[in-house]
């Protein structure tokens, strides 16, 4: 978990998001690789699910092709132990509830902290059910995260007392994907965050654009970015990780 | 029935995303407002008795009994209701709840469009907007009913992710709803999705099971031994269930589709092949591989050609109230036929693996026991389908 307040404490956190296994752990590996030497902060490995039912269209292609592909949560947990004998900087999983739920909620954060995997973000599980899981990742030494989305409204002092690692502040109503515009007034949602605890807060959902990070970034303590490395991933495949290089430069020069 | 925070023992609960958490507790508050308003409840029955035809018939089954040979059957006929199935029980209940709520604009998922049909009937006689999303399989399969639901106004969405089935249509229709929450209710068909859902649902449909008792106590002076409905999501089945579940004397039977069998992937029976997890927002049971990722149910009904099953029903089964039954397409489909030639009656192809059961089960029953199978369809919309599955070239 120091690992992730580590990647805060510099400077604006640059968080990129990847589907592991598409099209293949290689490409997945060399992607994080190249996210990381350009400047990523921190990265989101997505656990692929059948039915990602927070993703847009453009994440539910790489779920799928993915999952196509014959990635499995056994060949990810190895490829982890393999990527952190050279990359240092921290890791989180994203994935749905019943990915963990299924392989048993002890055995797989178990897993985590063995691997070092320092959070998990699960989108399908809101405050009211965190019981089913935070307890486990406070044993094992692996951060819960929480979202705060732009309809929380008086929840968002509730969730952020209980934070940890750091805060993913959904940036925008709908699934992920790019947006030509954001809306929301996150200054406030953020300014309450800040009322109640020191753990960052990153926001994401939407933004694509150096612009846009450097906005998001001047708001909040960084920015999340998943669908604009993935639209790399869907048209070059294999050939994906040198442009996803430049790209997570040129956002965080922008930072 | 234990319901404490949306749990049924250890099911339900409201796995969602944060954006819709306020969304749903501001449907509870509204609920728990309007649930016992007098007000609202003689404008919904209002609408149950004069525009959807409540009560529904509860009919025995003579040439149906003395074929069968065993216990007396009666058919509880949802299929007479205005739009041709239980769904409108649960659709005008939701829909008058969210035009108290405010909300200006309907969105639905629906399999067979037995749902969708009737979300958008009650969205065009309370002037609303009306969004149907379903599975592009199923609109192939049950093209009248996409006609049915332009016909009255809605749009239809195809949607193509995933199998392009009932799956597909709810997680479809939970991401529109996150996009757009302030003016739209999101009218769920089933007992299943987050808390409130299932227990909205339930009390809607509980209207089924609150007439059978009132019916065969008049008809019979006694409870039946066995109640029988399909199980999908299941609605009906809960519906038909809920207010004999303290009558212990009554077997609750629900029917799952077994598809091609329990034995091949080729199936949709969750109780018989799923196993405990967490989806569409919530805990219960689904057909799933070892790493958690939900399987590709296949059923020939559209309309229970879903991978899990409402977390009260998941309740009933842990605890031994209910029993749960996989039917297949085949034992389906001759039910479908022998019901239409026994009694003149043609039910929808998810209401004929009740009536499968209930063929096996009647005649290892004394004939002073009662069965009561709740028709929960009519079956025109499957016709093409079935007379394809016989090898005849007929087309909607």
């Amino acid at each position: 978990m120091t690992r992730i307040a580590d990647a805060f404490n510099n400077n604006k956190a640059f968080i990129a998001f990847i589907t592991c296994g598409d099209p293949d752990l290689d490409t997945t590996g060399a992607a994080v690789r190249e996210a990381v030497h350009n400047g990523a902060d921190l990265i989101e490995l997505g656990i692929p699910f059948s039915d990602p039912t927070a993703e847009g269209p453009v994440i539910q292609g790489a779920n799928l092709r993915a999952l196509t592909g014959g990635v499995t949560t056994d060949k990810i947990f190895d490829f982890v132990r393999d990527l952190r004998k050279d990359v240092s900087v921290p890791l989180v999983f994203m994935t749905y509830a019943n990915v963990v739920f299924s392989y048993g909620t002890e055995q797989f954060i178990k897993t985590c902290s063995e691997i070092g995997i320092d959070g998990i973000i699960l989108p399908d599980v809101p405050f009211e059910e965190k019981e089913d899981f935070a307890p486990t990742c406070h044993k094992y030494g692996v951060a819960f995260i929480s979202l705060i989305a732009p309809t929380s409204g008086e929840r968002i002092a509730m969730i952020a007392r209980e934070a940890e690692g750091f805060i993913y502040v959904v940036s925008s109503l709908g699934v992920t994907g790019t947006r030509s515009e954001i809306k929301t007034d996150l200054k406030s949602i953020v300014d309450v965050i800040r009322g109640v605890t020191d753990v960052p807060c990153a926001i994401g959902f939407g933004i694509s654009t150096p612009e846009q990070a450097a906005r998001m970034s001047s708001l909040s303590d960084g920015a999340i970015v998943g669908s604009a490395i993935i639209k790399y991933l869907e048209k070059y495949g294999k050939e994906a990780p040198k442009y996803i290089g430049e790209y997570v430069k040129s956002m965080k020069d922008a930072m | 029935m234990s319901n404490q925070n949306g749990r049924f023992g250890i099911h339900g609960g409201q796995y969602i995303p944060e954006t819709l958490m306020n969304a749903v507790i501001e449907l509870e508050e509204a609920y728990n407002k309007y649930k016992n308003d007098p007000e609202f409840n003689r404008e919904l029955k209002e609408l149950l008795n004069e525009y959807a035809g409540r009560p529904s018939r509860l009919y025995y089954a003579e040439k149906m009994t003395k074929d069968l040979g065993g216990a007396k059957i009666y058919l509880k006929r949802e299929d007479l209701n205005h739009t041709g199935s239980h769904k409108i029980n649960n659709v005008l209940g939701q829909a008058l709840l969210a035009k108290k709520m405010g909300k200006t604009r309907l969105i639905a998922e629906t399999g067979a469009g037995q749902h969708g049909v009737a979300t958008a009937t009650a969205a065009a006689l309370m002037n609303m907007e009306c969004v149907v999303f379903m599975g592009e399989e199923d609109t192939i399969r049950q093209a009248l009913n996409v006609y049915r639901m332009r016909l009255l106004g809605a749009t239809v969405v195809p949607v193509k992710s995933g199998t392009a089935t009932l799956k597909d249509a709810v997680s479809e229709a939970m991401r529109e709803w996150t996009s757009r929450i302030d003016d739209t209710h999101y009218c769920l068909g089933s007992v299943m999705g987050p808390h409130p859902f299932p227990t909205i649902v339930r009390d809607f449909q509980s209207v089924i099971s609150k007439e059978i008792k009132e019916q065969i106590l008049e008809k019979e002076g006694r409870l039946p031994d066995a109640v029988l409905a399909c199980v999908g999501g299941g609605s009906n089945a809960i519906g038909t269930f809920y207010n004999f579940i303290e009558d212990k004397g009554v077997r609750l039977i629900g029917c799952e589709a077994a598809g091609r069998g329990i034995d091949t992937f080729e199936t949709a029976a969750t109780i018989a092949t799923g196993r405990l997890g967490i989806f569409h927002g919530m805990k219960s049971y689904f057909c799933q591989d070892k790493y958690g990722q939900i399987a590709p149910v296949y059923s020939i009904s559209a309309g229970l050609d879903y991978p899990g099953i409402g977390p009260e029903h998941a309740h009933l089964h842990d605890i031994g109230r209910a029993e749960y039954v996989p039917v297949t397409d085949e034992e389906a489909v001759c039910a479908f036929e022998y019901l239409s030639r026994t009694e003149g009656i043609i039910p929808a192809i998810e209401s004929a693996h009740a009536v499968a059961h209930a063929i096996k089960l009647a005649p290892t029953m004394s004939k002073d026991q009662i069965i009561v199978i709740t028709i929960s369809g009519r079956g025109d919309k499957d016709c093409a389908a079935i007379a394809r599955y016989r090898g005849e070239d007929l087309h909607d």
